[in-house]
């Protein structure tokens, strides 16, 4: 029987069914939760599945590229579900013909706020230059931020590590932060929401109402293109 | 539904043959993104179904994190000797960043009354 396992055990590990599974398990598990605990940002489904799946990788002693092989799968969805975000973006047509100048204003001082202080306060720390450039995209949403940091010379797997604690951070004080400086328009607030932390601060956005959300899924679309587009420029003039 | 995902890798592919050609500073992705969005503004109308493919992709945007972030079981070391600098820097850029965007979009919108 024992040996049955085993057989089984080894045949499955050389499969990509078992990342594959694995990966949606871990996921919806962590759905579930957070559902259940009344949706509480800090019990961030993608950081409970990233925390169950490498416990299980460890306990198993499995290697990341094993693990990688099946979950390849998921994460090639990235590229298509970016391109996908064009949809989302052309729905806010009319608002963004409305107010773009100041639109565009918002988000590049954001996305230059953004990177300037994250390589700034983790420089000044004494952080070394692989992880100044692995921050310095994080506020961007993860299949953009990869391809940045991979460009800039961080490490992009790390970046998109960083990436989704930057959402969870952004969605769990956010709010809070913008009743403190006492901004009521649902329009700042989702361009602030949107372009700190991505999607996971659109759905945190969308909680309040359906314009902070769209302001927000905006947001987040314009801060990819223009991090994207001035994160390699800035890395080159100060290098 | 296949004619949509057909679309949506046609203009992934298109765009990383022209970040590439170009030497774009951009993902070939984004270019795709850029030139979905461009032909939707040009077209003025969305394919049929193009919607619904979009929205089943992105509905569970945050799946596709999750392979990518089990990548930080190879920077635990990392991440142990460098924990100082990177969690006070994501903590104080990302406050950084909602109040800057906020403020400045606060500064220049256009007033309605509605905005409160």
């Amino acid at each position: 029987m024992k040996q049955d396992f085993q057989a089984i055990w080894v045949y499955l590990a050389t499969t990509p069914l078992l990342g594959l599974t694995v990966t949606l398990i871990a996921y919806q598990v962590g759905t579930w939760i957070h559902e259940r605990l009344g949706r509480n940002p800090l019990l961030n489904p993608v950081l409970f599945a990233v925390v169950a799946i490498v416990l299980t990788l460890k306990l198993t002693g499995t290697a990341y590229g094993t693990y990688f092989d099946g979950a390849q799968f998921v994460h090639f969805l990235l590229g298509p579900a970016t391109v996908a975000l064009a949809v989302p973006l052309y729905r806010q047509l009319s608002v963004l013909r409305r107010s773009w100048a100041s639109i565009i204003a918002a988000v590049v001082a954001g996305s230059l706020t953004a990177a300037v202080t994250a390589v700034g306060f983790a420089w000044a720390l004494g952080a070394s230059r692989e992880t100044l450039m692995s921050l310095a995209p994080k506020s961007v949403t993860t299949p953009i931020a990869m391809g940045i940091a991979e460009q800039i010379g961080g490490l992009p797997s790390l970046t998109a590590v960083l990436v989704i604690l930057t959402g969870i951070l952004g969605a769990a004080f956010g709010t809070w932060i913008l009743d403190r400086i006492r901004v009521g328009s649902p329009a700042a607030r989702g361009l602030a929401l949107g372009v700190a932390s991505h999607g996971i601060g659109t759905a945190r956005a969308l909680q309040e109402s359906e314009v902070t959300g769209a302001f927000s899924g905006l947001a987040m679309g314009l801060n990819g293109l223009a991090t994207a587009l001035l994160l390699p420029l800035l890395v080159a003039l100060l290098s | 539904m296949l004619s949509n995902l057909t679309l949506l890798l046609l203009c992934q592919l298109a765009g990383e043959v022209l970040a590439r050609l170009l030497g774009l500073p951009l993902p070939g992705p984004v270019v795709g993104m850029a030139l979905l969005f461009g032909g939707l503004v040009a077209r003025r109308r969305m394919p049929v179904g193009l919607e619904e493919t979009a929205h089943g992709l992105l509905r569970h945007l945050a799946l596709l994190f999750v392979p990518a972030g089990v990548g930080v079981t190879l920077y635990l070391p990392l991440i142990a000797d460098e924990w100082l600098p990177i969690s006070f820097s994501l903590l104080a850029s990302t406050a950084a960043t909602i109040a800057v965007t906020a403020a400045v979009m606060r500064a220049l919108a256009p007033r309605r009354s509605s905005d409160g």
